[in-house]
C-alpha cells in the first residue's frame, strides 16, 4: 500500500480510538438487548417450570441447595398451594455427560414422585445422546412416576430399572445422575419443611 | 471492475466455502438443519458486510503495522453485537447455534475478505463484496444442510418429508465431511462443463 512509516504515538493513538469506539458501540447494544435477553431467559425458565409441573398454577419460590460433595448448587423452585407443599421444579445438572455439562428441569410432587422432565441445555450428540429430550425419544418417560428419594434411579446395567438409550449409555447414565441430584435436593427441602 | 461481477463473484466462482475452502468449521458444525444454516449464514453476512464497509472506510487511517489487530477488533465488535441481538430477539436460534455465533470472530472468511479486499478497495466495492461473499457462504452451507437434514432425518425445516428415520451418519460429523466433499465435487464439475 506504500504508506509511510507511522510513529509509535500514532499506532497507540489509532488503536486506542478504535478500541474506545468499539467499547461505546458494545455498551449501547448491551443496554438495548439487556432486557430482552433477561426476559427470554426468564420466560424459558417459567416455561420449563410450567411443563414439569403441568397442574400447578401460581408462583414458585426459588431456593438454592448445595448438596455435599457437589461443585455447584441446584435451583429448586418450590411450589406451595394454600401453604401446603405441592411439589417442586428442580433445575439440575450433571458433569458426567458425553460433551460438557447438561442441565435439565425435573418436576416432583410432594412425595417426591417424578412428574415430568425437561431438557434445558445440552450438547449431546445429535441422533444419539440427544434422545434425553422427550420430544425425540421415549427414554425420559421411563422416569415419570418413579420416586428417587426411595429407590435411586439407575440404569439396568448398574442394577436399576432404567433402559439406557441404545449407543448412548454415557448420556443415559448422566441423565440418571442429574435426576438423582434433583431428587436429593428436593429431599432436603422436604425435610426442612417437615421440621 | 464490473460491479455486478463483484456481487456474483462470491456465489460460485470464488465461493468462500466451496472454492476457496474457507470457514469450514461452521460449514461442518452448524449444517445439521437448514434453519441453523440460514441463521448462521445471515449472521455471517451481516458481520462481513459491516466489517468490510468499516474497514475500507478506515483503511487510510489505520497504520499498516496495527492493521490486523484493528481488523480483529472491528470484526469482534460486530460479532458481539450480532450475538447479543440474537440472544435477545431470536432465543430459539441462539439455543441451537450456541457457541458458533461468537466463533464467527475466527471465521477465516471475514478476516480474509478484510485483508484481501476491503483494505485495498473502495467502500462501495467492499460493501458489494461483503454481500456477495455472505450470500455465497449462506448458499453453500444451506445446500450442505439441505442434504444432511434430508438424508439424516428425512425432514426439511424440521418438517418430515420422507417417512423414514433417516441415516444417522449424515447427522454426525462424518456425514458433514461426506456431503461437503460431494458438494465441492459437484461445483468443480459444474465449473468445467
Amino acid at each position: 500500500m506504500g504508506k509511510k512509516e507511522s510513529s509509535l504515538l500514532q499506532l497507540i493513538l489509532s488503536l486506542t480510538i478504535i478500541t474506545c469506539i468499539a467499547a461505546i458501540a458494545l455498551s449501547i447494544v448491551y443496554l438495548i438487548t439487556k432486557e430482552p435477553i433477561e426476559n427470554s431467559q426468564q420466560k424459558k425458565k417459567n416455561d420449563a417450570i410450567a411443563q414439569v409441573l403441568p397442574d400447578f398454577k401460581g408462583e414458585t419460590k426459588e431456593q438454592k441447595i448445595l448438596i455435599e460433595g457437589d461443585k455447584d448448587s441446584v435451583a429448586v423452585y418450590v411450589a406451595y398451594q394454600d401453604n401446603i407443599l405441592y411439589g417442586a421444579a428442580v433445575e439440575t445438572y450433571t458433569d458426567l455427560a458425553f460433551s460438557g455439562r447438561f442441565s435439565i428441569m425435573v418436576g416432583f410432587d410432594n412425595e417426591g414422585n417424578i412428574i415430568e422432565t425437561q431438557v434445558l441445555q445440552a450438547n449431546e450428540t445429535p441422533g444419539l445422546g440427544d434422545k434425553i429430550d422427550k420430544e425425540k425419544d421415549d427414554f425420559p418417560n421411563q422416569f415419570i412416576g418413579k420416586n428417587p428419594t426411595q429407590l435411586a434411579v439407575k440404569l439396568k446395567k448398574d442394577g436399576g430399572e432404567i433402559d439406557a438409550i441404545t449407543a448412548a449409555t454415557i448420556s443415559s447414565h448422566a441423565f440418571c445422575d442429574a435426576v438423582q441430584r434433583a431428587s436429593n435436593a428436593f429431599l432436603i427441602i422436604k425435610q426442612n419443611q417437615d421440621e | 471492475m464490473n460491479k455486478i461481477k463483484l456481487l456474483t463473484n462470491g456465489l460460485i466462482k470464488e465461493n468462500p466455502v466451496l472454492v476457496l475452502v474457507l470457514g469450514t468449521c461452521p460449514a461442518l458444525a452448524v449444517t445439521t438443519s437448514v434453519f441453523n444454516a440460514l441463521g448462521m449464514g445471515l449472521a455471517t453476512t451481516f458481520v462481513l458486510l459491516m466489517s468490510n464497509m468499516l474497514i475500507s472506510m478506515l483503511k487510510n487511517v489505520i497504520p499498516d503495522k496495527v492493521r490486523i489487530p484493528s481488523f480483529i477488533l472491528v470484526i469482534a465488535t460486530f460479532v458481539s453485537i450480532v450475538d447479543l441481538v440474537i440472544q435477545g430477539f431470536i432465543p430459539a436460534l441462539s439455543a441451537s447455534l450456541g457457541i458458533f455465533i461468537p466463533l464467527i470472530v475466527v471465521n477465516c472468511i471475514v478476516l480474509g475478505r478484510a485483508e484481501a479486499f476491503a483494505s485495498k478497495n473502495s467502500v462501495f466495492d467492499s460493501i458489494l463484496d461483503g454481500i456477495g461473499m455472505g450470500i455465497g457462504f449462506t448458499f453453500a452451507i444451506s445446500i450442505i444442510a439441505f442434504f444432511r437434514e434430508l438424508l439424516g432425518s428425512g425432514a426439511i425445516f424440521s418438517h418430515k418429508i420422507i417417512p423414514f428415520d433417516g441415516i444417522l451418519v449424515f447427522v454426525l460429523a462424518p456425514g458433514a465431511f461426506i456431503v461437503y466433499g460431494f458438494t465441492i465435487a459437484a461445483v468443480k464439475w459444474l465449473q468445467k462443463s
